[in-house]
């Protein structure tokens, strides 16, 4: 426990002491405000009325996730290969080299500061999104499933940052990490999400799983998408794709010459 | 104290470290001497838990270094390649590592003056030299104070001024009782700050023995014969009791006696001299000897590699092929130097 308390604050020194992770968890925040902000903006006044479906104001607001999540990824892939290449890691492990600890102790600091990062910007992205809304279209915190889902949004930006996390232990390059998690996330699980038959299997990837959690109605409704599963239930695919990818990567530091 | 049993690591089908036994000691100084190549860096690796070995054992004060809970204040390593992110400070880079084995944080800047890096502290060591770099890597060996050193090749790329100071500090550490173990591929620099020698060539060793034994057991001294008529000069020595051998560029090389002899000899039969001049084989001769051998014995397929290598005797008897790189330019070593120094 001792030894978990000083891993942990070793950690916390190291991620704050280096530029890329403020820059990281910055840009999460302001890309995701902005374009939520934007997106607000656009519905609000280029979408007639009548075309706006049943209407979701909260998930509207996070119209920015799908952006802002491509700069957490950037951080948890960073936070882990940075140690790669530079060497570090060799530093990391004669210093701590109970694997499993160091993994866990990382893990835990880098999901911690995007988990608050992530929910900073999922209250802020809400309430300007409702502001910019205005009273015709807007929701309040206080109706039910808001809190959930605004809650739910920081909570998927910090397991966005886990899965990353994960990946960059099981990859250890940042071009490999980035080179699979960018284009899955950003064009891949999009396109699938279009196709008729390939939307039954993208609706498992773990973003569009874990995006349900920020919506307050029915994603079936909002999207036109039919999910097998509610919000608690995308949320659980979600936590299964970091769990799987974290062991991945746990069993590559486990077995693997630094 | 240091323990390799057996210790063994292969990289698909090379062997970079091939059955290692040995024991570091406290208190004196041991060199891990071995070319480019011949599994230093990976045996230190496996020593620190970074690689783990094919098969055998590497143990620190009797145990895993992978079970330390505060491995830092038992044991400090300066690794051959850089093990520091460039853009964190120097002083956070420390304290992140004192951090991790619960060592106060004013010991970080104490090791930053210990090794002279208390002015660039506040700087990222992107910018640092290969010096400085190298000092960094130092200050975090010494940060928990640990009674077991580790230096991989820690000369490289030093200033001659840096250089005079680490070996002054590895003898320090040695003398305040502390197991120090150095890596280099230089005999040179061995012969100037190790007490104990560790020898090892394409991962197996060659010699384990104190650097005085080594020192006696081959500086072989003998007196270099030029001459026009190599006929008539070995029928001269040769029946006046002198052993020769071939030396490089058709020199005769005269064992067991000295230069005044000779002349004498040569003088009553009246054979042309060209050159008669007294030789200390160097150290570096006999490390490539050593080494050369090695490659030898790999080579040739039947021999029984490795058999009776470690036991030394017959590695003073060198096949008479040059080592590679070419005739060795022998006394490029002064021994008294280590003293000097
Ligand atoms: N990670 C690795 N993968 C494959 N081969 C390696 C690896 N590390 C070292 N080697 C090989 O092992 C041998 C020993 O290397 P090394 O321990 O670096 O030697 P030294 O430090 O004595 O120069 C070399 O032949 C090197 O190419
Ligand atoms: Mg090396």
């Amino acid at each position: 426990m001792a030894q978990l308390t000083r891993v942990l604050s070793s950690e916390w020194t190291k991620i704050k002491t280096v530029r890329s992770t403020v820059w990281t968890l910055a840009l999460t925040f302001l890309t995701t405000v902005v374009i939520g902000v934007l997106f607000c903006l656009l519905v609000r006044y280029l979408i007639p009325a009548g075309e706006r479906g049943v209407f979701d104001p909260t998930f509207t607001s996070f119209g920015g996730i799908s952006m802002g999540q491509l700069a957490v990824i950037c951080f948890g892939v960073l936070v882990v290969t940075s140690e790669y290449s530079s060497g570090m890691i060799r530093a990391s492990l004669s210093a701590v080299p109970q694997r499993g600890l160091l993994m866990g102790a990382k893990t835990l600091v880098g999901v911690g500061a995007a988990l608050a990062v992530g929910l900073v910007t999922a209250f802020v992205s809400f309430f300007l999104g409702q502001l910019v809304l205005g009273s015709e279209l807007n929701t309040s915190i206080g109706e039910p499933g808001v809190l959930r889902a605004v809650i739910g949004a920081g909570v998927y930006l910090a397991l966005m940052a886990a899965l990353s996390m994960g990946v960059a232990w099981l990859l250890r390059s940042p071009m490999l990490s980035f080179g699979i998690l960018i284009p899955l996330f950003f064009l891949v699980s999009g396109i699938l999400g279009m196709i008729p038959r390939a939307r039954d299997v993208a609706q498992f990837l773990p973003d569009q799983a874990g995006s349900t959690i920020m919506a307050v109605g029915d994603m079936g409704e909002f999207g036109g998408i039919d999910r097998a599963y509610g919000p608690w239930g995308g949320l659980l695919i979600m936590v299964l794709w970091v769990a799987a990818a974290l062991a991945a990567g746990y069993a590559t530091l486990k077995s693997r010459d630094a | 104290m240091i323990e390799l049993t057996g210790l063994t690591k292969r990289y698909g089908s090379t062997t970079a470290v091939d059955r290692l036994s040995f024991t570091v000691r406290p208190g004196v100084v041991t060199g891990f001497l071995g070319p480019n190549g011949a599994g230093k860096s990976t045996t230190m690796r496996m020593i620190m838990g970074l690689d783990k070995p094919t098969s055998g054992d590497a143990l620190v004060d009797g145990t895993h270094y992978a079970k330390l809970k505060e491995p830092l204040t038992r044991v400090g390593a300066l690794l051959e390649a850089r093990s520091v992110q460039g853009g964190r400070t120097a002083y956070n880079h420390l304290l992140w590592l004192a951090q991790s084995n619960d060592i106060p944080a004013r010991r970080v800047d104490e090791v930053l003056g210990l090794v002279g890096l208390t002015e660039v502290a506040r700087k990222r060591p992107s910018g640092f030299s290969l010096g400085m770099g190298q000092r960094l890597g130092i200050a975090a060996a010494l940060l928990g104070d640990p009674r077991i050193l580790m230096f991989d090749e820690p000369v490289n790329g030093l200033d001659p001024e840096g250089i005079h100071w680490i070996r002054n500090l590895m003898k320090q550490l040695a003398a305040e009782g502390r197991t120090v173990f150095v890596s280099s591929h230089l005999m040179s620099e061995m012969a100037l700050t190790a007490d104990h020698l560790v020898v090892i060539g394409k991962g197996q060793l060659l010699a384990d023995m104190p650097m005085a034994e080594f020192i006696s057991q081959n500086s072989r001294s003998y007196v270099r014969v030029r001459t026009p008529e190599p006929e008539r000069m070995r029928d001269v020595l040769t029946a006046g009791g002198v052993h020769l051998a071939d030396g490089p560029d058709g020199t005769i090389e005269a064992e067991g006696t000295d230069a005044a002899k000779i002349g004498e000899l040569v003088a009553a039969e009246g054979v042309v001299l060209h050159e008669l001049s007294p030789q200390q084989a160097s150290l570096e001769e006999a490390f490539m000897r050593l080494t050369a051998q090695t490659v030898q014995y790999q080579a040739g397929p039947g021999t029984a590699a490795g058999a009776g290598l470690a036991a030394g005797p017959n590695w003073q008897q060198p096949p008479q092929t040059t080592a590679p790189g070419g005739p060795v330019d022998v006394s490029k070593v002064d021994v008294s130097q280590k003293e000097g120094n």
